[in-house]
């Protein structure tokens, strides 16, 4: 068996890859926070609860109706944000004004409730849901063996998570998004609709945590506990890149599954830590976080 | 005050109002800011509002496009009552606004500031026009929006209104801090534009520039109009405008 850094490359390429796949969670899930955050300044305590959804979706549409994965993968977010658009019309909207602390204890209490109602149904012992049958099995790359899954993971949420900055940066709607987010009072007193803006700005942060939940479906077991759990880490990403930086979220996202991953292969024990300290690390040098402005 | 005001309404000139405000008052939180505001602006005139620091200029301007909502009193444009709209719908009758502070967005370039404003009416300028008005632009077309030199920002927050097809400009201190060229240059805009059948209410602490370009003047003094000069008596009533303005 070869070595690299007197590591067996199959254990450092493995661990890579899991990193990777990681990074994409973390790059998905804190995109999506970075977008709700620049223009409705909430921090949404909700996102991990919303992830779970995705995945809950996606397991009910197969459980009760027989829809699969392919299908889920566009049904989810589409159904998932669309609670997420209620939410912001019915509760957040009025918060408009508040203080985002305010913001913060809401779609914290929201996401207890969701977690309680999927606990309460489903247990906590975790749902299975399969493979697509399209992407089982993988292929021996020669320095290690790439599950199709896995490799399609990272590949999914790269091009989501470019796409989504193309569209912000890039286009039109972008260009009322960002304007949007730096003064929403002038925005719409050129005559642009901020109210509606904000909504499906909302819903689509929102979809992006439900995308992220199917795609992590046949991974992870579907259980009420799994956006908890992935969500702690996923803030202190969003620390990192910079609260409110679309850039800096996708690629602070990658780069630290992937540090989590080497950490894994180097230092076992630090691995479930290395986030944390780096978040304090970066908050001691950089407060406003690595991609940040200074508020 | 309030017959001075009412007098100062009469005094208009008789062609029906474009803009007609009457005893405007506005709030900031629990303070009362506007006492009761009273002006009128014919179809493609040009009208200044001038007054000492804090007098309500630019709270004036901000209750009409409706960014401050709390307001009382009366606000009529092209014939509808604006004084409960929401501002994205007041904007989207046909004014355009140009904050004190300009406004510009530095998360957006030139060409994205210019063209982020979507059209209200038909008629406005091509961004080709804009360009032969402000021929700076063009060249700074991919820069950051706040990169832009203070007279440039100017131009760029007039220029995207341009294109909107509002015929109502709402301008606020646009000399303000800039070089004397720049004054100038912002002055023959002011001209063009009204030549080009604009109606613009210009905010202005420097009279000798509003002279140039205005037809009339109100006085703000305390959240009140308190006189309404005509352009052409300026001379006549100079020491009394000095009285206003403190100079
Ligand atoms: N955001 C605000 N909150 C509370 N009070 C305000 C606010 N903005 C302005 N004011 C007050 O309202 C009054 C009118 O202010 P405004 O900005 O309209 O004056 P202005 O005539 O435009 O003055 P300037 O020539 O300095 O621009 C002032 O007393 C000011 O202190
Ligand atoms: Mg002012």
């Amino acid at each position: 068996m070869s070595e690299l850094l007197g590591v067996p490359s199959q254990v450092l390429f493995g661990q890579l890859l899991l990193g990777l796949i990681n990074g994409s969670f973390y790059a998905v899930l804190s995109l999506g926070l970075a977008i709700i955050f620049g223009l409705l300044n909430i921090i949404n305590f909700a996102h991990g609860a919303q992830y779970m959804m995705g995945a809950f979706v996606a397991w009910m549409l197969l459980q009760y109706a027989g829809v699969g994965y392919w299908w889920a993968l566009l049904a989810a977010p589409v159904v998932v944000g669309i609670t997420g658009v209620v939410i912001e019309r019915l509760l957040l909207a009025r918060l408009r004004n508040a203080d985002h602390l305010y913001g913060l204890l809401l779609t914290f209490g929201l996401a207890l409730i969701i977690q309680g109602i999927f606990r309460n149904e489903y247990g906590v012992s975790g749902l299975p849901y399969g493979i697509p049958p399209e992407l089982a099995g993988g292929r021996n790359l020669g320095f290690m063996f790439l599950p199709n899954y896995r490799a399609w993971v990272v590949l999914a949420s790269l091009t989501l998570c470019l796409a989504t900055w193309f569209v912000i940066e890039r286009t039109r709607l972008g260009a009322y998004l960002r304007a949007a987010t730096e003064n929403p009072t002038l925005v719409q007193a050129f005559g642009i609709n901020v109210p509606l803006l904000v909504t499906l700005t909302y819903g689509f942060g929102v979809a992006l945590a439900a995308f992220a939940g199917v795609l992590a479906a046949p991974i992870y077991s579907v259980n009420p506990n799994m956006g908890a759990d992935m969500i702690i880490v996923v803030f202190a990403v969003v620390v990192i890149g910079g609260m409110g930086s679309i850039l800096g979220s996708i690629v602070t996202g990658f780069a630290l599954g992937i540090v989590e991953g080497l950490t894994k292969v180097f230092y076992p024990e630090a691995s479930s830590t290395v986030i944390f300290v780096i978040m304090i690390l970066v908050l001691l040098v950089k407060p406003a976080g690595l991609f940040g402005r200074a508020a | 005050m309030p017959e001075a005001a009412v007098r100062v309404a009469g005094g208009a000139p008789a062609t029906a109002p474009l803009l007609a405000v009457r005893n405007l008052q506005a709030w900031y939180g629990e303070s009362h800011v506007l006492h009761g505001i009273d002006f009128d602006v014919a179809p493609g005139e040009v009208v200044t509002l001038l007054g000492r620091n804090g007098a309500g200029k630019t709270t004036t301007l901000r209750s009409i496009i409706g960014i401050l909502r709390k307001r009382t009193g009366s606000i009529v444009f092209d014939g509808r009552e604006t004084i409960r709209m929401a501002s994205r719908h007041i904007a989207q009758l046909g004014i355009g606004y140009v904050p004190e502070e300009r406004g510009i967005f530095s998360s957006l370039s030139v060409a994205e500031n210019l063209v982020l404003p979507p059209q209200v009416k038909p008629g406005g300028m091509t961004t080709e026009q804009i360009f032969t008005l402000f021929p700076n632009l063009r060249e700074r077309l991919s820069s950051q929006g706040t990169k832009l030199s203070g007279g440039e920002q100017q131009m760029l927050a007039i220029g995207r209104i341009l294109r909107t097809g509002a015929n109502l400009l709402l301008l606020d201190e646009p000399t303000e801090g800039l070089a004397p060229v720049i004054v100038e240059q912002i002055g023959r805009t002011i001209a063009r534009l009204k030549q080009d059948g604009f109606t613009i209410v210009l905010v202005e602490q420097n009279f000798r520039f509003a002279a140039t370009v205005a037809d009339r003047h109100y006085v703000v003094e305390q959240g009140r109009v308190v006189d309404m000069i005509r352009n052409d008596e300026l001379d006549a009533n100079i020491d009394k405008l000095h009285g206003y303005l403190g100079v």
